[in-house]
């Protein structure tokens, strides 16, 4: 089985904020990290390969630095990573994005299974992988919580509702996006690190995907960002210190005085 | 401080750091309580390649020795000393057919280990033989084509878990310790059972148990090395394994550093962090120069062992009694430095207190070790 996985290069979660000037992603000093739905895709093809036999192909858009997402997917299993690199990505929306590595899986030839993560936390948006499959005509499956059944031509699996789960059958080649129900992602492993280590990441631009101009980057993009801004706190605040069981009893005494 | 490490040293480090941080530690308080064995997160560890540090190139591993075990096992244990111990064990119990077993029998285990697939344990305790080797009952009778086994190993780790056991027994009563035996015992085989399940102070997530075996037969060729050298090579495996402990030790004491030196710098009393006060500075910087100690002399002794030199009992002794020692030391003051919570079970350090006393007495106690150390010096000095 011939799996692609998409993987995208996020800020740490724990360490985000805006730049107060340009109310933009401050990158500046951030640690970037795999964004974790797609840990968990990625752990998911890794163990169909590991069960089916076949390739897993780590795939991200991005600047040239997410090259470490890629080499970190080699390390847990990937055999092997893409990165579709150009500035004339730059500023590309969901929609923009999607149609980029649409083209970009057409240009690695054909394939089985495209793997995403439920959505990335930067942008919190789950449209990729949905638009991705849209672009590439494929079926698709959103928050799949569990593989049931896997098989040459077909998977069963079971999709995340409020209350409850679907079972679903559906023909490959198709794309499922995954939540992290689904495993529990392995560290990367001795030999991976070092197949990491000597590991080539080939680096795709616009021209080499064949994308038009005017479906990349920001002129691509029908969404367009009006203003992004912090909310003003609103009322009073105060921050308790010490152990929970200390702040517990603080604001315990605190709600007191409301009564 | 910067130890020179190569870059696949470096790796082994970092893959053990970071399976004990994502894996190991949000499971350690559980399987502490429940006195549950760690299998889970051994698969964990096998998947994350460092079953292969265990076995050298050879024989399907990546290993290079005691040093690399070493900086694994320090990552492993600053997460949990019980799951640490369970993989140390594996080590331990192949460590006797690496150093005397015949080529077929290096070629019928190691590759399974080093896969993670087989996991090993060491049988040479007894109720009567613990300090005193030679106190061992266990007999091995040849018959035929095979050898029957009777005697009880107890305070086995991993025992009913792993796949192989390296058992000691003698083959040759009269002749005593010198007439004793190593043999690879299997799961499953028939004579060879588990007897009663400890229930231990601290390292709990380790299953420790006792071996029985009842007419056990085994095959004539799962003798480890020629028949009366079973205690020359659990010396020599001795020797190799100590820093192993060792280093099961600086783990542990960095993680008690780790844990009281952040809780001091959150914990507020007359108005500032105490770690502003100079009464617990000084806790903090005497456990900070004793680890620091502890891991120089490991990786010191660790280095040196793999250069096989003539004194490696005394230098892994020495390793063995300083860094187990600290390790008692820097957990007992990581529970003072954080007071009543570092007594509390919600805190990790209690735990860590428990699981550092084990070490001053597994694999040979540490007044065994200041013999040894002794005993050598006694002869450099004639």
């Amino acid at each position: 089985m011939k799996i692609i996985v998409c993987i995208k290069q996020v800020p740490d979660a724990k360490d985000v904020r805006l730049d107060p000037k340009t109310n933009t992603l401050a990158r500046e000093g951030v640690a970037a990290i795999m964004n974790p739905f797609d840990r968990h895709a990625l752990e998911e093809a890794v163990r169909l390969k590991e069960q089916l036999g076949g390739t897993v192909t780590a795939l991200s858009m991005g600047p040239p630095q997410a090259k470490d997402v890629l080499l970190e997917a080699i390390s847990c299993g990937a055999d092997e990573g893409v990165l579709v690199s150009d500035r004339a990505f730059a500023g590309a929306d969901t929609w923009a994005t999607s149609y980029t590595l649409a083209k970009a899986v057409q240009t690695l030839g054909a394939f089985d299974l495209i793997l995403c993560g439920k959505q990335a936390i930067d942008g919190d948006t789950a449209q990729v992988g949905p638009g991705m499959a849209t672009q590439l005509k494929l079926p698709y499956i959103t928050c799949v919580q569990k593989t049931r059944e896997a098989a040459e031509d077909y998977l069963r699996v079971e999709r995340m509702m409020d209350d409850g789960y679907d079972v679903v059958q559906l023909p490959l080649p198709a794309l499922l996006t995954v939540v992290k129900d689904i495993n529990e992602p392995r560290v990367p492993s001795l030999k991976g690190k070092m197949r990491a280590k000597k590991a080539e990441i080939r680096v795709l631009s616009a021209a080499d995907i064949g994308a038009e101009p005017q479906c990349i980057g920001l002129a691509g993009s029908p969404t367009k960002v009006a203003r992004v801004f912090s909310p003003e706190p609103r009322g009073n605040r105060r921050m308790f210190s010490g152990t929970a069981a200390e702040q517990v009893a603080q604001l315990v005494e605190e709600i007191r005085g409301y009564l | 401080m910067d130890y020179f490490l190569t870059e696949e040293q470096r790796m082994i480090k970092e893959t053990a750091r970071e399976l004990a941080v994502e894996k190991i530690v949000p499971k350690r308080a559980e399987l502490d309580e429940k006195n549950e064995f760690a299998g889970e997160l051994l698969r964990d560890i096998a998947k994350a390649d460092l079953f292969a540090v265990l076995v050298p190139e050879e024989y399907g591993g990546m290993g290079s020795g005691a040093f690399d075990i070493v900086l694994a096992l320090e990552e492993l244990a600053r997460g949990c000393v019980g799951v640490a111990t369970s993989f140390a064990a594996c080590g331990l119990g192949i460590l006797p057919i690496l150093i005397s077993g015949s080529e077929e029998l290096k070629q019928k285990y190691l590759p399974s280990v080093a896969e993670g697939k087989y996991w090993a344990a060491f049988g040479l305790t007894e109720a009567n033989a613990g300090s005193d080797a030679a106190g061992i009952h266990t007999t091995a009778v040849e018959d035929g084509d095979y050898w029957v086994l009777n005697g009880t190993k107890q305070w086995i780790t991993n025992g009913g878990e792993a796949h192989i056991y390296s058992v000691i027994a003698l083959t040759n009563p009269e002749k005593g310790i010198r007439g004793a035996s190593m043999f690879v015992v299997e799961d499953g085989d028939p004579g060879f059972s588990y007897g009663k399940k400890e229930d231990k102070m601290g390292i709990r997530a380790s299953a420790t148990r006792e071996l029985v075996m009842r007419d056990c037969r085994i095959p004539k060729d799962r003798l480890i090395g020629r028949k009366g050298t079973g205690f020359i090579t659990v010396m020599k495996t001795l020797d190799v394994s100590r820093p192993g402990i060792a280093s099961l030790a600086v783990g542990l004491a960095q993680a008690a550093l780790d844990e009281a030196a952040s809780y001091a710098k959150q914990r507020v009393q007359f108005g500032k962090p105490i770690i502003g006060f100079q009464a617990v500075q000084h806790i903090l910087a005497d456990m900070a120069i004793q680890t620091e100690a502890a891991r120089g002399l490991v990786y010191g002794a660790a280095r040196h062992i793999d250069a096989h030199p003539e004194d490696a009992s005394k230098v892994s002794s020495m390793c063995k009694v300083f860094a187990t020692d600290t390790a008692m030391k820097v957990t007992t003051d990581a529970v003072q430095v954080m007071g009543g919570y570092g007594y509390m079970k919600e805190y990790p350090v209690e735990k860590m207190m428990r699981d550092a006393k084990i070490l001053q007495i597994y694999e040979g106690t540490n007044q065994i070790q200041r013999n040894v150390i002794g005993q050598e010096l006694n002869r450099e000095y004639a």
